[in-house]
């Protein structure tokens, strides 16, 4: 039990970065990170002893999201990044003005979820391209692609004009 | 050096740090002698930095106590496992199979367990919070404590719901078939009320947070060391499970 813990636990403030920045909203990436973990321990004795722990956090977090995703989608309330328009962005980053992160969680919400997944979990997490393939369920030439794409996108949005001044404030002291 | 051409993947390996050592300074000079592609590359090595120092105070914050593995994993190690669950229901079944119709009642929801309390809780707020008159019997907190903690033969603490947008209303001790259970009511500025519904657990007695809905409500009931709470709201009130952790946070701190 305490080797689960100890396993697991250094673990979760990476799933938390992944889990906000793929759903933009802290407290429903913290409900998944909580069900991530709830999930991962009641299932700690199905996992394969040599498997990859990171890899199986992040596939049974990424699995979640994507099943929230899909319920919201069919709610009709998900916002797609090409509908979301520069009002919408904007509020959100004036009622959370403090984080820093949050011009780069707009940008990133541009991209379409594949896409955002994919480059969080290289660039930002630091798994390999099998790893990431593996949690995505895909071949590794996806990920390849997807990551050609996102990164390509990202940059798009990156060499914009900053949509407002508090961008400008963030940008300057994350990019000094 | 290999003859290999440069490929997509390649410069994508060389921004993340991926490549064997040999590969990576094939892709280091054949990026000295293609300037377009080299600024595309260093334009997406920035993007990865970028990225990574945006995010990384998120995981700098300190994790909040819904978050607290060592508690889960308690409450796991509490329960009866899977299997034995298993045997249970087995169990029931061949009972079910012998004993016929005469038990089918009793078998329907898993005596005094979590399911019991969420639809105990369910049935007070559709009673109770619907009650424009006397939605409580008492109002306050110290006469409510002291009651409730005598029928329930243990100390209950009143949730204090005040940080989250609820007014503490007050209670009243309420029937079930598992013996009495204390209640306490709240309500919001837009008049939305809540129900808490306590009782010591004859079954499940350590269990972990699990969502109800039907009836035109919604919640949350788990059980702590004996001590089931089941959270009961309107459907339309918004996630309840952050009130919910902050229930169970309060009650733990007895």
């Amino acid at each position: 039990m305490s080797d689960m813990l100890r396993q697991i636990e250094p673990l979760i403030p990476a799933l938390r970065r992944y889990a906000r920045a793929l759903v933009r909203n802290h407290a429903a990436a913290d409900d998944l990170v909580q069900d991530c973990l709830e999930r991962a321990v009641s299932r700690w004795d199905q996992r394969r002893e040599d498997g990859n722990l990171r890899s199986w956090l992040f596939a049974i977090l990424h699995n979640l999201a994507v099943t929230q995703f899909r319920r919201t989608a069919t709610r009709g309330q998900h916002v797609t990044i090409d509908e979301a328009n520069e009002h919408e962005i904007g509020q959100n980053a004036v009622q959370e003005q403090t984080m820093i992160y949050q011009e780069a969680l707009g940008k990133l919400a541009r991209l379409p979820d594949e896409q955002r997944a994919v480059l969080l979990l290289i660039a930002v997490e630091d798994l390999t391209y099998a790893e990431a393939a593996k949690v995505l369920n895909i071949p590794v030439g996806t990920v390849m692609s997807r990551l050609s794409r996102a990164r390509e996108r990202l940059q798009q949005e990156i060499e914009k004009p900053a949509d407002n001044p508090i961008g400008n404030v963030v940008r300057l002291r994350s990019n000094p | 050096m290999s003859n290999r051409p440069i490929t997509e993947d390649d410069l994508h390996g060389y921004v993340d740090h991926a490549l064997e050592p040999e590969r990576e300074a094939e892709v280091a000079a054949y990026l000295e002698n293609h300037p377009d592609v080299a600024k595309r590359i260093a334009a997406f090595s920035d993007q990865r930095s970028w990225l990574r120092s945006a995010l990384a105070p998120i995981a700098e914050e300190p994790l909040p106590p819904q978050l607290n593995l060592a508690r889960m994993i308690e409450n796991r190690r509490r329960r009866p496992s899977s299997f034995r669950w298993a045997i249970a229901a087995m169990l029931l079944l061949s009972i079910g199979g012998l004993g016929g119709w005469v038990i089918r009642g009793a078998t329907s929801i898993p005596a005094g367990g979590l399911a019991a309390l969420a639809q105990e809780a369910s049935a007070s707020y559709n009673v109770y919070a619907s009650d424009r008159t006397r939605p409580v019997e008492l109002r306050d907190n110290t006469e409510l404590a002291d009651w409730v903690s005598s029928r329930l033969r243990r100390p209950v603490k009143l949730p204090d719901l005040t940080r989250s947008g609820y007014r503490f209303m007050g209670g009243r001790v309420v029937p079930t078939a598992h013996g009495p259970a204390a209640m306490f009511m709240y309500d919001d500025d837009r008049g939305d009320r809540l129900v808490v519904l306590t009782r010591p657990m004859t079954s499940d007695q350590n269990a972990p947070m699990a969502p109800l809905s039907g009836d035109g409500v919604a919640g949350f009931s788990w059980a702590d060391d004996g001590v089931g709470y089941s959270l009961v709201g309107p459907p339309a009130a918004g996630s309840l499970r952050p009130l919910a952790n902050e229930v169970r946070k309060q009650v733990q701190t007895i």
